[in-house]
């Protein structure tokens, strides 16, 4: 096994456990923390074919995560903003109970 | 009402003559400042009225008195303010008003008998719940008379003409919640009405002839020379000149107004109104306008006429009003209501005047037209008064006596009627009617007018003796007791029968005052004036005439005292003359059978032709449109509708669908998502891999 494809095992471990946790959780802080764990997944992967990629020394990888961090982060932001927001309105965190806008 | 219009005047004339609209004008504002005063400012209201007639009296006396002093210097006496009111192109519209004898005389005695009548309405209307209202009427009726006679263009006389005639008829219908006075005032709208429209067809064709309606305008004006004899180069129909046509288009107008045959029928019905009302308007000014008219256009009527002859126009004024002066005073013998015995004296002398002015002209028809001004206001307010005095009572049968209980009605009742009869040398009417039968003597035409106004004297005396026998004499016929009326009514009564006798100073032959004003030479007195050949038999004849008319009547109505429901003393001579008189000719049966009928037959064609004809086209077409209208309902419901409405059941169940999808729940939609990129995974795998 090379170890490009020991990292996208990981990285696929990474990206299932948040997507499970996303899909499952019911609070939405938690949600958030699985959409941070498949976008670090991602970044895994980037930082992986970069390292083991035809071109390693032109950084190229490592810019795209770098990026991906701070959009990351600004996401992370705007979602936690929502959530107080939401909290604060409706005295709840539960995804469930957040059903106003169905068709 | 004018001065709202800028205008300069041709000529300087004197203040007054400046001034001359504000005497119309005064009453009619007072009128208008009236109609905005609540009824119970009663106090207001006859204040205003007779306040505003008071200003115009005086302004008329400054007005004649100017008018004597220029006369007296030996100048024309004629002074006239024009100016344009409409301009269209190169046509002009004028209207002015005209200061000279014929209107000075006439303003000074339409406000001054306004004035007294005004007076005693006060009085008689005391007890009325409208009296604002009756002041408001009158004193728009006084203005637009005013008007009518300072008037110096047909078009401004015509104006107040219609004024003159709305006013009428809202004061005849004044108790308009009595069917009679609501049905007379109509009826003498729609009559005068007749005459008028002819009177527009004369002045429109006046003004197409001569360019202007003016009467007078220094030498432009349509009854000045220049205008006159083009208006005789111009032939119309059966041989009349433009002149002589519309000469008898405007006598038609005037005869409507001044109730001539066949165009009276209105006037005995217009007694509905209040007896003040019918005093001034029925009996001194209003039917007066006619003669007025007739008098102010004298030089159309008169062009063309030879020296000392006559024109077709002057002829057809001569007999119908001599053939009215006979006519309604037949049937005045057979009337036994005191207002209606009154209305058709009125309509009796209107015909003397109108013979005057067709025979004798100008003076001669006016002089009659002020003294029977003064005498018959003074006889419908005695009238009047005796109606007040004895409980609206107007049947004269059921009077009789009064002379002890209302003994200031009386006498001064006895000097009106005496005035009214013609009783020799003491009273005005004596002297104007004399005038007319002295010109009817000279007439040239014929000699039968003559012999009509003697007879119509004759019965004017034994009518009045039978109706002042009537009421004053005899015993009390009434249910209840009669009482003299207040003051304000027989103060106004002594004032006009001191002129009913004063007036024929300045007429008689003697010292023929008023007549050489009018026609603008010098007076001179002179006992010269009798010496004229058959004057002294003629003032003799009148004489017999006149006692023999008073003896006559005396004779069967006087001292006695018949019960309403007896037959009258003459009926029991010859029951179906008294017949026909009673129901008075039987004109109005004739309308009623003629002209009313045809307009009934026509209104019920008509009414057939709508409902039928013109209604059932209308129909049809709806009935068309409906029914289309139905076939577009049906295709509307059952093809177009039912296409639309099942387009929107597939979109609402088809949306109900997707709408179960649309959970709101954030991580439904996330495994949808999750679902699909798993799908496009696989499809990508799976592809790549073949």
């Amino acid at each position: 096994m090379t170890p490009l494809a020991g990292f996208l095992l990981v990285a696929a471990l990474l990206f299932a456990i948040g997507l499970a946790g996303a899909l499952t959780r019911r609070n939405a802080i938690l949600v958030l923390i699985g959409i941070e764990l498949m976008l670090n997944a991602a970044n895994l992967n980037l930082i992986a074919f970069w390292r083991y990629g035809p071109h390693p020394e032109m950084l190229t990888g490592m810019m795209f995560a770098i990026f991906s961090i701070a959009v990351a982060a600004a996401e992370a932001a705007v979602g936690l903003g929502l959530v107080i927001s939401i909290h604060r309105h409706a005295h709840t965190t539960d995804l469930d109970q957040m059903n106003r806008m169905k068709g | 009402m004018q001065e709202s219009i800028s205008f300069t005047p041709q000529l300087a004339v004197s203040p007054i003559t400046g001034i001359l609209w504000l005497i119309p004008a005064v009453p009619m504002v007072a009128s208008g400042g009236m109609a905005l005063l609540k009824q119970a400012r009663r106090k207001t209201a006859a204040n205003l009225a007779v306040g505003s007639l008071s200003i115009s009296l005086l302004l008329s006396l400054v007005a004649f008195g100017h008018v004597v002093g220029l006369w007296m210097g030996g100048q024309t006496a004629r002074e006239v303010v024009n100016f344009t009111w409409i301009q269209v192109g190169a046509t002009n519209v004028d209207l002015g008003w005209v200061l000279d004898p014929l209107s000075a005389a006439m303003l000074v005695m339409v406000s001054f008998v306004g004035l007294l009548i005004f007076i005693y309405s006060v009085g008689y209307m005391e007890h009325d719940g409208n009296f604002t209202r009756f002041f408001c009427f009158l004193s728009l009726f006084a203005g637009s008379m005013l008007g009518v006679v300072i008037a110096n263009s047909l078009l401004l006389l015509f104006m107040f003409w219609e004024l003159v005639g709305l006013t009428s008829y809202l004061l005849i219908g004044f108790w308009y919640q009595k069917p009679a006075a609501a049905a007379a005032a109509k009826k003498a709208f729609i009559t005068t009405r007749v005459g008028d429209v002819f009177f527009l067809l004369g002045i429109v064709w006046l003004f197409a002839q001569t360019g202007t309606l003016l009467f007078f305008n220094h030498g432009a004006g349509s009854l000045e020379a220049g205008a006159l004899s083009a208006l005789l180069m111009q032939p119309a129909a059966l041989g009349l000149t433009a002149a002589g046509a519309i000469g008898l288009l405007i006598f038609a107008g005037a005869a409507g107004k001044s109730g001539q045959f066949p165009l009276h029928v209105w006037l005995p019905d217009a007694m509905e109104g209040p007896t003040p009302v019918s005093a001034l308007i029925h009996a001194a000014t209003m039917v007066a306008a006619g003669v007025y008219l007739i008098a102010r256009v004298y030089p159309l009527m008169q062009a063309g006429a030879l020296t000392g002859g006559t024109t077709t126009a002057l002829t057809v004024v001569t007999w119908v009003g001599a053939f009215t002066a006979v006519f309604a005073a037949l049937i005045a013998v057979a009337q036994n209501d005191i207002k209606r015995i009154l209305a058709y004296s009125t309509v009796s002398q209107l015909g003397y005047m109108m013979a005057g002015l067709g025979m004798g002209g100008v003076a001669v028809g006016m002089f009659h037209l002020i003294t029977h001004a003064f005498f018959k206001a003074l006889l419908f307010m005695g009238a009047g008064s005796v109606i007040h005095g004895s409980h609206e009572e107007q049947d004269v049968r059921r009077m009789g006596g009064l002379k002890d209980k209302m003994p200031l009605t009386f006498i001064t009742y006895a000097i009106g009627m005496l005035a009214l009869c013609g009783f020799p040398l003491l009273f005005s009417g004596f002297w104007s009617k004399d005038g007319i039968l002295e010109a009817a003597r000279h007439w040239t035409v014929a000699r039968t007018p003559f012999y009509m106004l003697v007879f119509g004297a004759l019965l004017t005396a034994f009518y009045m003796t039978r109706q002042v026998a009537y009421v004053f004499f005899g015993e009390s016929r009434g249910e209840k007791t009669a009482h003299e009326s207040p003051k304000v009514m027989t103060v106004p009564l002594a004032i006009l029968a001191f002129f009913a006798v004063a007036l024929g100073a300045i007429g008689t032959p003697a010292w023929p005052w008023f007549r050489v004003f009018l026609e603008g030479h010098a007076a001179s007195f002179g006992m010269q004036g009798f010496n004229e050949p058959g004057l002294m038999l003629l003032m003799g004849t009148s004489t017999v005439v006149v006692f023999l008319g008073l003896g006559l009547g005396w004779m069967i109505y006087g001292g006695k005292s018949p019960k309403a429901e007896e037959p009258d003393a003459l009926e029991r001579a010859v029951p179906m003359v008294w017949g026909w008189l009673r129901d008075r000719l039987y004109v109005d049966e004739v309308y009623g059978g003629t002209v009313i009928a045809f307009y009934g037959w026509w209104g019920q064609v008509a009414d057939w032709l709508d409902r039928r004809v013109w209604g059932g086209l209308v129909a049809g077409v709806a009935g068309l449109f409906a029914g289309w209208a139905r076939l577009n309902r049906f295709l509307d419901t059952n093809v177009v509708d039912g296409s639309f409405d099942k387009g929107c059941e597939e979109l609402s169940s088809s949306g109900g669908l997707l709408a179960r999808v649309q959970s709101g729940r954030v991580q439904s939609y996330l495994r949808i998502v999750a679902l699909a990129i798993i799908v496009l995974a696989a499809i990508l795998i799976w592809s790549s891999r073949a």
